[in-house]
């Protein structure tokens, strides 16, 4: 019995794993079309030197700066908006999807019924047809319906954001310890009084650090979707591109790492105070 | 009578842990459960708080059959019996006053318990139930900074903060220094006598359970042993109960020619 021990049972299936994960990866590779190769064509180089070097010194007159502001605040107002309709959606949805505030699951050590399985599946659905289609797509569409505008990015990113914040809502809610919302449920509580004193103090933290982050998203999907006209900064690259303004959109780009880095920094803030 | 068990089985997957029980307790009644490691004691406790529902028999709580009545009905019914955990199963960055008074949620309304998550409502309540255990300076403390022995403490001010008709208590003075568990146990039996209220507590300590409770219930292998008064309980009865095959009597020094192989 000791002779076969002393190989790791596991060292074949590791090294098969690799290998596999190597042979798909070629595949991958060409349909992907992928050349580096490219970049490096004298043509091309110049053609992105071109474009880039006309990004310095970044725009900073008056009149530009004010119409930036503007921008700005737009784009944080579409993605602020957008994350508060989504939330509307998104909470109510994941504590219908979780299966954290189930009484059976309460008095079976965590396991569902058929039926409890069954009653969670329209929601789960529900969320998953929601973040399915692209905010893309929900704003070329919102466009047509609501005109050009910032509207149609309030609504776009609203619905698909409802649907992954309600789906990770849900899941970070199963992940964390059930016994006390459980041992709370078993002393008659009802189950949302259960899921706000048991689940809820340790979910916080995940559940701001996803919310705040999602909301970065936002804004830079708020940005793509000012490509096809839904307003703020994205519209107003796109106008700077289309004039060949390197200047502008390097401005531009700069507020936006500004606006990433104060997500993060307040990402940061809110889970130390929640830790 | 306030807690009737009646051929009562419980299954935790293969194991079988309760084997047609029964058990009839009284209203007012103090009883300590005694057993062996694996007896059961656990079982039949959060049996009878409708925390699991028993696999096979019936169980009568209250003069109601809690699993045959509806969920919203049965939550009521839970709202009148109180389970203290072995270890309060509390989040660890939740307060010790939040976690208090969360033992009457099953009595407020899912408002009330909002309102109180926002504004604590009824703080002198909490500090109270707190003060009675010696406990009153960790108030505003975090559960996750509190040694085991006070996490116990804290599971039984929200029980008795809770003001149940029925107390089941699961090993409730386990991580507690002596002279604690004693004060916690007489504690518990001066509010159920002052209160009328049925207590039930499992216990590893004999000593503790003889010279707390006036009813002594012995399970073993998941039925009733012994069921009698605590000055009936006899030293051959103690033994029977605890008496362990599994343990080998101890072994001599010299005693082991074979070659050991380890196997890891």
């Amino acid at each position: 019995m000791l002779s076969t021990d002393q190989r790791d049972p596991a060292a074949i299936p590791r090294v098969l794993l690799t290998l596999l994960c190597l042979a798909l990866l070629w595949p991958g590779l060409r349909l992907s079309e992928l050349d580096p190769g490219v970049l490096l064509q004298a043509e091309n180089r110049q053609q992105m030197a071109g474009f880039v070097s006309a990004f310095w010194p970044p725009a900073y007159d008056a009149g530009f700066l004010d119409l930036l502001l503007t921008a700005t605040v737009q784009t944080l107002a579409v993605a602020t908006a957008g994350m508060s309709l989504a939330l509307l959606l998104a909470v109510p949805a994941s504590l219908l999807a979780s299966r954290a505030l189930s009484l059976r699951a309460a008095s079976s050590a965590g396991r569902l019924g058929p039926w409890s399985r069954a009653s969670r599946l329209p929601v789960r659905g529900l969320l998953i047809f929601l973040r399915s289609v692209p905010e893309i797509v929900w704003a070329l569409l919102f466009v047509r319906a609501v005109g050009l505008g910032p509207t149609a990015g309030v609504l776009a990113i609203a619905i698909t954001y409802s649907g992954m914040l309600g789906k990770v809502y849900a899941e970070i809610f199963e992940s964390v310890d059930q016994r006390p919302a459980h041992a709370l449920l078993q002393a008659g509580s009802s189950r949302l009084s259960a899921f706000l004193y048991g689940t809820l103090p340790e979910a916080a933290s995940e559940v701001v650090s996803y919310t705040v982050y999602r909301w970065e998203c936002a804004v830079r999907a708020s940005v793509v979707m000012g490509f096809v006209g839904a307003g703020g900064l994205g519209q107003q690259i796109d106008l700077s591109m289309r004039m060949f303004a390197g200047a502008e959109v390097a401005s531009m780009l700069l507020t936006f790492l500004l606006l990433v880095v104060l997500a993060d920094l307040l990402s940061r803030f809110l889970r130390g105070r929640l830790a | 009578m306030s807690i009737r068990v009646q051929g009562a089985s419980v299954r935790h997957g293969q194991v079988q842990a309760l084997s047609a029980l029964d058990l009839q307790i009284g209203q007012g009644e103090r009883v300590a459960i005694i057993g062996p490691s694996g007896a059961g004691k656990s079982s039949l406790l959060h049996l009878m708080a409708t925390a699991v529902p028993p696999s096979g028999g019936r169980l009568e709580l209250l003069g109601e059959q809690p699993w045959v009545l509806s969920a919203r009905a049965r939550q009521r019914l839970r709202a009148r019996v109180g389970l203290v955990h072995q270890a309060p199963p509390l989040p660890p960055r939740q307060r010790v006053v939040t976690a208090v008074l969360a033992g009457r949620l099953g009595q407020w309304g899912t408002l009330r318990g909002l309102l109180n998550l926002i504004h604590p409502g009824d703080i002198p309540g909490a500090r109270a139930a707190l003060a009675e255990l010696g406990m009153a300076d960790k108030l505003f403390a975090q559960c996750g900074q509190l040694s085991g022995g006070q996490l116990q403490r804290v599971g039984i001010a929200r029980a008795l903060y809770q003001r149940p008709e029925v107390l089941l208590t699961d090993e409730p003075v386990s991580a507690m220094d002596p002279v604690l568990a004693d004060h916690s146990l007489a504690l518990l039996n001066r509010h159920a006598q002052a209160h009328g209220v049925t207590l039930v507590a499992s216990l590893h300590a004999v000593e503790l359970a003889l010279a707390h409770f006036p009813r002594i219930v012995g399970i073993r292998a998941g039925q009733v042993a012994f069921d009698c008064p605590a000055a009936a309980v006899s030293e051959a009865m103690l033994d029977a109960l605890y008496a362990n095959e599994q343990l080998a009597p101890p072994v001599a020094s010299t005693a082991s020619p074979q070659v050991q192989i380890p196997r890891c």
